[in-house]
Order: C-alpha cells, then structure tokens, then sequence
C-alpha cells in the first residue's frame, strides 16, 4: 500500500526477507492500495497483546500474523543482525517442538509461513484454512516464550543468513551501494545499519546474544496480532485467550535510539563495479515519518509527502514525463517515500540512464526537475489529480486477503494507530498545494542528502 | 521474492504449480457472448473489483533469433498508446481511474491483465479494447521501450542469476528458440521495427487463440456484451506456430562462467514430464518432496538446514508447450559451492533410486490438498486461474477435481514416476563464480 509502500515488496521466500528495496532500479516503484477503511475489530488482552482481527469471507482462509515492536534499530552496538538472524532462529524449536516441527505442523496442514524483520519490527505469519487457526496460535504462542536454541542448531543458521546476505548483498552492486548511502544518509542513527547486518558481526553471533535478544523484547505486550480473512472477532477472541492469553507479561525496554545530530553538509557516495551493467542514481532525504512528524507537531506532512511523491512518480508523474519521455535522456525515472518508520525516514529521487548517455547528465536533469518545481509550484489540477489515485487505491488495498494483516502491523509497530489508519483517505484529501509545497520545500535540503552514483566503468 | 528462473512463467504454466481448492468455494461458469466468445467467470460481489486476464497462445517462442525480445516489446507497448490516444493520455487515464492494466509476454503465451473498480469498468473495457486491436506504435514509445529493455538486457548480462539460467537454457535448447532470451538482446531489440510488432499482434491476437478469464463484481449477463465489445473486433484467425516440439539435450556435465563475485550461482536441469501427462501430479508432488517447497523438502534440508550451505535451494517442474524440463538452482560461498552442487546430484540420485517414503508422500499429499485455496486471495488470482484451466485443458470442474488427483497418488506410482523423472547423469549444471573444487566438463554455449 502507498501508506506502506515497502511492505508488499518486504515478504520473501523461505524462511524470512529483510525489508529492504533496492530503491535505485528500472521499473516505476509500485504502490500497493492505501488503508482505508479496514472496519478492524481490536481488543487487548490482560497480558498486554494487542489484537486485531479484519473479516474477509470470498474463501474460507485466515492469515495469522503476528508482530513484535523490535526490529535491527534496536540492536545493541556490535551486534547487527542480531534481530533477523533470531527470525531465523524462532523456527529451531521450544522446550516441547523440534527444530523446524512448527513448519512442518504448517505444511502437514496445507499452509504457507514466512517471516520478515525490518528496522523497526518483526513479523512471523501463516496462511491457513480457518478451521487450523487455532492450532497456529497454540505454537505461535508457544515460541513466543519457550524458544530453545542449541549451537548445534544455531552455527549453520548462521552460516544459512551469510549466504542470504551474499545473495541480496553482496553479490549485487546496486544493494552494495544502498548498504553505503544509507550509512552516510545516518550519521549516528541504527537506520544507517543494514538490517541484516554487517558481514563480520554476524560471523560472531552467538546462541546468548540471539537468547539475551529474544528475552529483551519478545512479550505479548510488545507484540501486535493481526489475523485477517473468514473469521470474526467473536469466533477469534476465545481462542486468543486460550492460547496467547497463557503468555506472561514481562518488562520490556522502552525504544530509544540514538537520535541524528545537525547535518551540516550533503554527501556523494560512488561506487564502481564491472558487475553492474548499467549506472545508475539516486538522491535521499531525510524526511519525516507519521510518528516523527506528529511529535514535531506537523502531522499532516507526511499526508503532503505522499501526495508530492504520487505527483512527482508513475508513469505519468512529472519525473517521467521530463526525463524519460521529454529529453529521452533516462530509462526509468522515480521516487519513492514511506511513511511508516518508527524514527526520521527518507525521501529518494531516482533515475538510470538510457544507454550511452552519461548520469551525469541525468543527475543534472534530474535536479533540474526538482528546482523547477520548486519554484514553479504546483499546479492545483495535479494535487487533486494526485488525491483521488491514492484514495481510489484504498479499495484494492481490501481485496487481498493477506494484504490487511500487512498494513496493520507495521502502522502499529510504529507508532500509528488504527485511528490513523481509517482516517489514511480523509487526512489524503485534506492535503492542500500550499503543504504539498511546504513539504516539498523543506524536504530538499542539501545539507540532509546523500547522492549515490553507480558506475559501470573505472573512473579516472 | 523468487528465486529467478529461466522462464517467465505466463499464467498458464504457472497454474500447474497449484494445488487444488477447497471444494465450493467459488463457482466458475462458461458464459458464452451474443457474438460466440467464451469467457470463464467467478461471480464474486464482495469488492467492487472486477478482473480480467486474457491468454492467447505463442509468445516468445514465434521470435526469430535476429528479434529475439518482439512479443516482450509488443507487450510492453500495447498499454503505450491506442486508437486516438497518444501515449501519455492513455497512461494518464488508466492512471486517473486508477484501472490496472499490463501485458506481458512468456514463452509460449501473450497475456493481459485488467483490474478496475466497478465505477470504471465501460471504460476500463474500453481502453482493454484499444490496446488489443488498435496499438499505435508511435515512434517515441517505441524507442522508449527499446531503450528501457536494452538497459535490462545489460544488466542482466552482468548479473550472476540471469547468466545463469540464460547459459543452462542455451545449453538444453541450442537449436530452439527456448534456448535464447526472452528479453533479447542488445543487438536483437536494435533490429526490431515496428513493422515487426504490427506483425506480432496481428499474428497472434485473434479469436481462435483467445481465452478469457473474469472475476469479480460483474454477471454473465453484465459481461456477455462487453465480450464482444472488447474481443469482437479481433481477427478470426491467428498465425500458426512455426516452432517444433522439441527434446532438450541430455549432454549432462558441468559448465562453469568465470564471474568475481564472492557466491557462485547454480543453475541446473534436464528433460521433465508434459503437463498433460498422466503421470504429472505424481511428478509434481514427487518434485515437492525433492526441492519444490516449503521448509521440509529434501534439498532445503540437506543443503541448508543441515549444513548452512546456502538460503535458497530448490528444484522445480517446468512444463512448456514444446517440450519439458526439470530445473534446480542454489547459490553458495565460492569455497563451499563445490558442496552444495554434489549434494543435489546425490538427493536426484536418491530420489530416482528409491522415490519418497510412505510418511513423505502422505505429508505431500496433505500439504497440496491443503494449500490450493490459499491461492484464491484476490479478484486477480481468479481471473489468472481461470485463464490458465482453459489454456491446459483442464476443465471448468477442474477446481472441484484436482484435489482427486493427487489424493489417488499411489507409493508404488510415485515410486515409478520419481525413477523415471530424475537422471543425474543427464544435469547439465552451470556454475556462475569462482568456485573452488568444481570442474568445468564443458564449454559454454556460444562461447560466451
């Protein structure tokens, strides 16, 4: 969904993905739907667990999703990855499951399971026949606090998420450079570590550190459940009680990362790699999230950012339109924005350049573009334009059966709230052309921008 | 996030990845057009979305090797200006109405998809029509595409996983057109003209050719109509295949493309079973105890669980029009590849040698009777699942049978089917890196 635009593409197979996107790439960046509307019926149990339960009926499916408010932000110093590579480790048994008996209860029963961590939560889920719901709770509660992890479990997992991280990382230039811009676009804070950490700290992960971890932060009163499909919040609630209701509350840290100091000055990151193929760029801001924006006491900018950014992106966006169609200088052309981030989030422009010509010449048009509108403006037709594509989305942001579950989660895992969720239409079309430009405006600051060039060929 | 593959699946093959539905849960129906088109339809009124997906048979398998990349050039800009529409305004409107609308092409088959709100559905129609019948091909889009399509084929020249699987298909398939790109190349996508997407969409688009699959918030009666409204204008008749059935080689050996990258990438294969075979459930959940899913599969144990060797392990059925294949694939440390690629060769002996256990088969059997209404999660995966039941025969029952099929699954059938499925000495293997303690047996085709 645009309001979580990252999360459709976070998923992954096989036992856990990491949520991160290569922003810098050919195709337009896709929108999901927009929440609207979900009617979620919630309740919170004596423990603490938050519940949520959206009601789909076309067939007789559930998706059981459950989330904890952890994520690789809050990792201790030293010890990156440490939140996904427990992910991985929450399929290794409890004191009365083997090793990887969970998943094969799910498959036995003809579901499907995967799992995600990102910077600010983590998330294990199951799609099921309803009728098997609550035997995906009883085990999913169980894990919750009776994980048991033995070295001989624990070493080729490790060596399991090196591949994993060879794989998205290390084996593709463009995610090597993504690795750095984010690095550079955080001077202090965890954002600017990948999630799934840096090569030589996962090597020395240990059982206790993912055990210290996991009895750190995982508690019904740091988890959200979010079931969504053919059940109602009557048949969902005694069985909750039954199962994660035996779950004992306990004393979880608060969050509180190191916060970004002033940044005085942009910074250019380039990387050259005979593997890339082509070159590319890209331009990232800092930019407010929900949850930072409301505490700065703007919490209609990042309504005003999504409308910017629908405006500038797609295939008829102002982006593609001057770079791609108009001077045929670009192949592809974007940006993309999102919202849902538990700290200060980034806004990034995009383009690749069509064969034989130079990035520098489309780094130029690009900014070219960007200071035109700014001064310019908006033109009123494009803003309500802009509104009505991203509200209309809300109505295909329903259909999926697990896309909800989705949504809910991750706005509640950081810092949003169901209220915000419902209110996500009425707070688009709220949006004027005066805060577009207000965002706009103080979103390019170049003091608060890393530009990341990838290049094909050796420069001198 | 899947693993890449050789072949972009179209909607038709992937549907011989699924298992059955839950029986009644939606009910398909032929809803035949006052003009004489067919279209199959879920009637399903709980969002006001309708769908519809449209296949017609021959993709890039009509391309010739000097245009190699046409019908996924043609695809790409059927939704890129139509009728009186220009470009821009088509793709403003379908972007103002917020109608979704895309073509792609695979091997064997072109499709379409159209998802719009209920509000919007004459005109998303509409538009479905003109991009069908009446593609403008304007000189600016279409260089557009080209260029956009050269930038992929670069990257993808470079890239460990498109090498690959682009080196294992020209290695099976060297006298096919299945052995080239999909995408072109370079120098392929240069020599495409617009005369040559006219003639790919007259060719191939036409009334004898065409399946049609709708869900959604639409009645046979609302969209018998609309069928001739948007299809009618199609020509009768299409353009016959020229491509031959065809067996891949069954060479075997190993062919290793020297790449510096710290994770070699493995790509391997050999000749698989029709999708029309008796035999292909059996095949298909003999495969799922192999490497085709979820966490307890044979390769995901040995390679990954046990010894950590890699985070993707998996093989696979390919079926295609003209031919079949079995395919696998894991990526590994440079220094640990050697491991993983002798570890696959054993678990395909062993399940030739022996087949599935009794507890295997059953766990299989449970999980692809189980799983199949998992699929229907959207007014899209209907529509797409109607169009591939009619593009392989199976019938408008086939929802309430396929759980038949693979219930009636004997051991000893498994048994039979699993010997005479995997030949290990007939894989041929591509390894993309550096790996340590592998032997290249062969060149690479086309000296690349």
């Amino acid at each position: 969904m645009r309001f979580f635009a990252r999360l459709s593409t976070a998923a992954s197979f096989r036992l856990s993905a990491l949520a991160i996107v290569a922003v810098v790439g050919l195709a337009p960046l896709s929108h999901t739907a927009a929440a609207q509307v979900f009617e979620p019926d919630s309740f919170t149990l004596d423990n603490g667990l938050q519940v949520v339960v959206v009601t789909n009926s076309r067939t007789p499916i559930v998706t059981h999703m459950l989330w904890y408010k952890v994520g690789a932000a809050d990792e201790p110093p030293g010890k990156s990855g440490i939140a996904h590579f427990l992910e991985h480790l929450m399929f290794k048994g409890t004191e009365t499951l083997e090793p990887g008996e969970f998943s094969d209860i799910i498959a036995r029963n003809g579901g499907r399971e995967n799992a995600f961590t990102s910077m600010d939560y983590t998330a294990y889920f199951q799609t099921v026949a309803k009728d098997r719901l609550e035997l995906m709770m009883r085990h999913e509660a169980d894990r919750m606090h009776n994980l048991v992890l033995t070295d001989p479990v624990v070493l080729p997992e490790r060596d399991v998420v090196l591949e994993e991280r060879r794989s998205r990382t290390d084996n593709e230039p463009s995610s090597q450079l993504w690795e750095m811009i984010r690095a550079s676009l955080y001077l202090q804070h965890p954002y600017g570590t990948p999630v799934i950490g840096w090569e030589h700290e996962i090597a020395a992960l240990t059982s206790s550190d993912a055990l210290d971890f996991y009895a750190h932060w995982y508690a019904p009163n740091n988890a959200v459940l979010v079931i969504s499909g053919d059940v109602s919040v009557q048949e969902v609630r005694p069985m909750v009680e039954r199962t994660y209701g035996q779950v004992p509350r306990k004393d979880v840290p608060e969050r509180v990362r190191l916060a970004e100091p002033q940044q005085w000055a942009g910074r250019r990151v380039e990387m050259t790699s005979a593997r890339a193929g082509q070159p590319s760029l890209s331009i990232s801001y800092l930019a407010p999230s929900y949850r930072t924006a409301a505490a700065a006491g703007m919490p209609e900018r990042p309504y005003a950012l999504q409308v910017l950014s629908e405006i500038l992106g797609g295939n008829t966006g102002r982006l593609y339109r001057a770079l791609v169609i108009e001077q045929g200088l670009a192949a592809g052309a974007g940006n993309s924005y999102d919202a849902t981030s538990f700290d200060t989030t980034s806004y990034t422009f995009w383009a690749s350049p069509r064969p034989d010509v130079e990035v520098e010449a489309v780094e130029a048009a690009l900014r070219a573009e960007i200071a035109a509108f700014l001064e310019a403006g908006v033109e009123a037709a494009e803003v309500e334009e802009a509104k009505a594509r991203l509200t209309a989305e809300a109505i295909y942001a329903r259909d999926n059966v697990s896309a909800p579950a989705r949504i809910i989660g991750a706005a509640l895992a950081t810092g949003s709230s169901l209220e915000d969720l419902e209110d996500w239409p009425n707070r688009i079309a709220a949006v004027t052309p005066e805060e577009v430009m207000q965002a706009a405006r103080a979103l390019i600051d170049p003091a608060r921008a890393v530009t990341g060039v990838l290049r094909t060929e050796p420069t001198t | 996030m899947r693993p890449l593959r050789p072949f972009a699946f179209a909607a038709a093959l992937l549907l011989s990845a699924l298992a059955p539905l839950a029986a009644g849960a939606v009910e398909p129906q032929r809803v035949v057009s006052p003009g004489g088109i067919e279209a199959w339809l879920i009637e399903d009124r709980s969002n006001p979305i309708i769908a519809l997906d449209v296949g017609f048979r021959g993709g890039a398998v009509t391309d010739s090797a000097d245009k190699a990349g046409r019908a996924r050039m043609a695809a790409a800009l059927l939704d890129e200006g139509a009728g009186d529409l220009d470009s821009q305004t088509f793709q403003k409107e379908l972007a103002d109405l917020s109608i979704r609308l895309g073509f792609d092409a695979g091997r064997d088959t072109f499709t379409g998809s159209l998802t719009t709100l209920t509000r919007n559905r004459d005109r998303a129609f509409e538009l479905l029509r003109l991009a069908l019948t009446e593609p403008r091909f304007d000189a600016e889009p279409v260089e557009r595409i080209r260029q956009q399509l050269v930038v992929r084929a670069k990257r993808d020249a470079v890239d460990p996983d498109s090498v690959a699987w682009s080196t294992l298909t020209a290695a099976l398939y060297p006298d096919h057109p299945y052995g080239r790109r999909t995408d072109g190349t370079p120098e392929s996508l240069a020599a495409i003209e617009r005369a040559d997407l006219e003639a790919f969409v007259a060719e191939r688009l036409a009334r004898d050719n065409l399946y049609i699959g709708v869900a959604g918030d639409i009645s046979a009666a609302e969209l018998g109509p609309l069928l001739d409204a948007v299809f009618g204008a199609l020509p009768a008749e299409s353009a016959p295949i020229a491509a031959g059935a065809t067996e891949p080689a069954a060479d075997g050996g190993t062919i290793v493309v020297d790449k510096e990258v710290p994770q070699s990438v493995v790509a391997l294969g050999h000749g698989g079973i029709a999708r029309d075979h008796p035999d292909y459930y059996t095949a298909y959940a003999v495969n799922y105890i192999l490497g085709g899913g979820g966490f307890a599969s044979r390769l995901y144990t040995e390679v990954r669980e046990a010894r950590g060797l890699a985070y993707s392990v998996y093989s696979y059925l390919n079926p295609l029009d003209l031919s079949s294949l079995v395919l696998g694939g894991v990526a590994t440390a440079n220094a640990r590849v050697g491991e993983s690629l002798e570890l696959i060769r054993q678990e395909w002996a062993r399940m030739a040698a022996e087949g599935p256990s009794a507890e295997e088969l059953a766990d299989a059997k449970t999980y692809l009777t189980g799983s199949f209404p998992l699929r229907l999660n959207s007014t899209g995966a209907l529509s797409r699942i109607l169009v591939g039941m009619q593009m392989e025969n199976l019938g408008l029952d086939y929802l309430e049978r396929r759980n038949d099929y693979i219930e009636a699954i004997t051991l000893k059938d498994a048994r039979r089917v699993a010997a005479a499925l995997y030949h290990p000495e007939a894989l041929t293997a591509v390894v993309v890196g550096r790996p340590d303690g592998i032997e290249a047996t062969r060149a690479a085709p086309g000296g690349s």
